[in-house]
């Protein structure tokens, strides 16, 4: 008796052991990344990255095109917010009423908004007035998608920061992660309808591309429907006469965005951050 | 048994009642069935008809999540070799041109409410 109530204890007690230490060996095996990122986790903004892997879709934006036609940049707007159904209800500008309601996948910002972590004394006035294109920086590390509790946002194998809409809840996780400002949430609907039947907000509906609804939160997408029939990004394109805005694989070393990296000087929003930006900036 | 005269014919008017939506359904009939609108350019559709009747909504999930979210293909043959675009406004509705007349026409019958046309734009309907 005593024999066999011995036996049971060690054996219980070995069960114990193994079912307590199996579990952490087994992560231990499948250790890995728990959301896809082409970079290496940890490591702030400043310094150099690692070796990166896959491709990386970024822009490199000229400053001085932007400083020398002052209506590029109203352009790109346009022709972004065009292309992808985005509603305008005239609340886009310093001071206007309702101004939280805005949608806007790409805009204008002035330089010392955009880049706050600069010190903005004693600097060049042009540089002041030139309107700054800014839209989602597709980051490399982006805080949005670690927001999103229904992984709506996510990263996708082209190193673009995207939305599915249809799993978007309209929490605002991610317009309270992003540090850049650079998402919308549908407050009313962007498809109301006027007396005669259009949509009110939308003038000339892009009819392959869909709206939103009330409640979805939205942002540049660089434009993935185009870059999937092999076409530039939209702003791109607009900008395409003054060659603006380079854009390529900035993995690729031969890329025409690459290129323009090697050869100038350029700066990233809130680099501090370590959001490791897709978009640079040619000052 | 007491109160025999009441209790009977109160059981038969109450399973009478309790039946009714039975009888009701056998002697009436659902209205006509729908008749959607087939398309006049094309003669086959993606998936046999059986499996579009049945899984189309299927269907389109999973070409939204192949496309949204794996990066998938944007372009799809058909059995007999025609080509056309995985996607609900620039695909389905290609062939299938009127909402009015193909979607609403199940979707109505089946009283399912489908959120598709809430983003997604709908073709223009011609009268």
């Amino acid at each position: 008796m005593d024999n066999s109530r011995r036996k049971f204890l060690k054996i219980a007690g070995l069960s114990a052991i193994a079912g307590i230490g199996a579990p952490t060996a087994f992560n231990g095996l499948l250790k890995g990344e728990a959301f896809a990122s082409s970079a290496p986790s940890g490591g702030g903004g400043h310094g150099s990255e690692k070796a990166p892997t896959g491709k990386r879709y970024g822009f490199a934006i000229d400053i001085k095109k932007f400083a020398s036609d002052k209506d590029l940049a109203q352009r790109c707007v346009n022709a972004c917010h065009s292309t992808h159904n985005v509603p305008d209800f005239g609340n886009n500008k310093d001071g206007s009423k309702n101004r939280k309601d805005e949608i806007k996948w790409i805009w204008a910002e002035k330089f010392e908004h955009t880049f706050p972590d600069h010190s903005h004394y004693k600097k060049n006035e042009q540089l002041q007035e030139t309107p700054i294109l800014t839209l989602c920086n597709h980051c490399d590390n982006p805080p949005c998608v670690r927001a999103c509790p229904t992984q709506a946002t996510f990263k996708n194998s082209d190193g673009l920061v995207l939305m599915d809409f249809h799993r978007c809840i309209g929490c605002r996780f991610c317009m309270a992660a992003c540090p850049y400002g650079a998402r919308s949430f549908n407050w009313r609907s962007p498809r109301e309808l006027d007396a005669s039947g259009n949509y009110k907000y939308i003038k000339n509906p892009n009819p392959d591309f869909p709206t939103r609804m009330r409640g979805v939160v939205e942002k540049c997408n660089m434009c993935a429907e185009r870059l999937a029939e092999g076409k530039l990004p939209a702003c791109v394109e607009a900008a395409a006469s003054s060659e603006a805005i380079v854009f390529g694989d900035l993995n690729d070393s031969h890329s025409p965005v690459s290129q323009v990296l090697k050869e100038k000087f350029t700066i990233q929003r809130k680099p501090a951050l370590g959001t490791k930006p897709s978009i640079f900036y040619i000052i | 048994m007491y109160d025999k005269g009441k209790i009977i014919p109160g059981l038969i008017v109450f399973v009478g009642l309790v039946t009714f939506p039975i009888w009701y359904g056998l002697a009436t009939t659902a209205g006509p069935l729908p008749n959607p609108e087939k398309p006049t350019n094309a003669k086959e559709c993606v998936e046999p008809v059986e499996f579009m009747r049945s899984s189309h909504m299927v269907l389109l999930n999973e070409w939204r999540d192949n496309i949204v979210r794996s990066g998938g293909t944007r372009k799809g043959t058909t059995a007999d070799g025609t080509e056309y675009v995985r996607s609900l406004q620039k695909g389905c509705m290609n062939c299938h041109t009127s909402k009015k007349k193909f979607c609403d026409e199940c979707h109505t019958y089946a009283a399912v409410n489908p959120y598709c046309w809430d983003c997604h734009i709908q073709p223009k309907e011609t009268n």
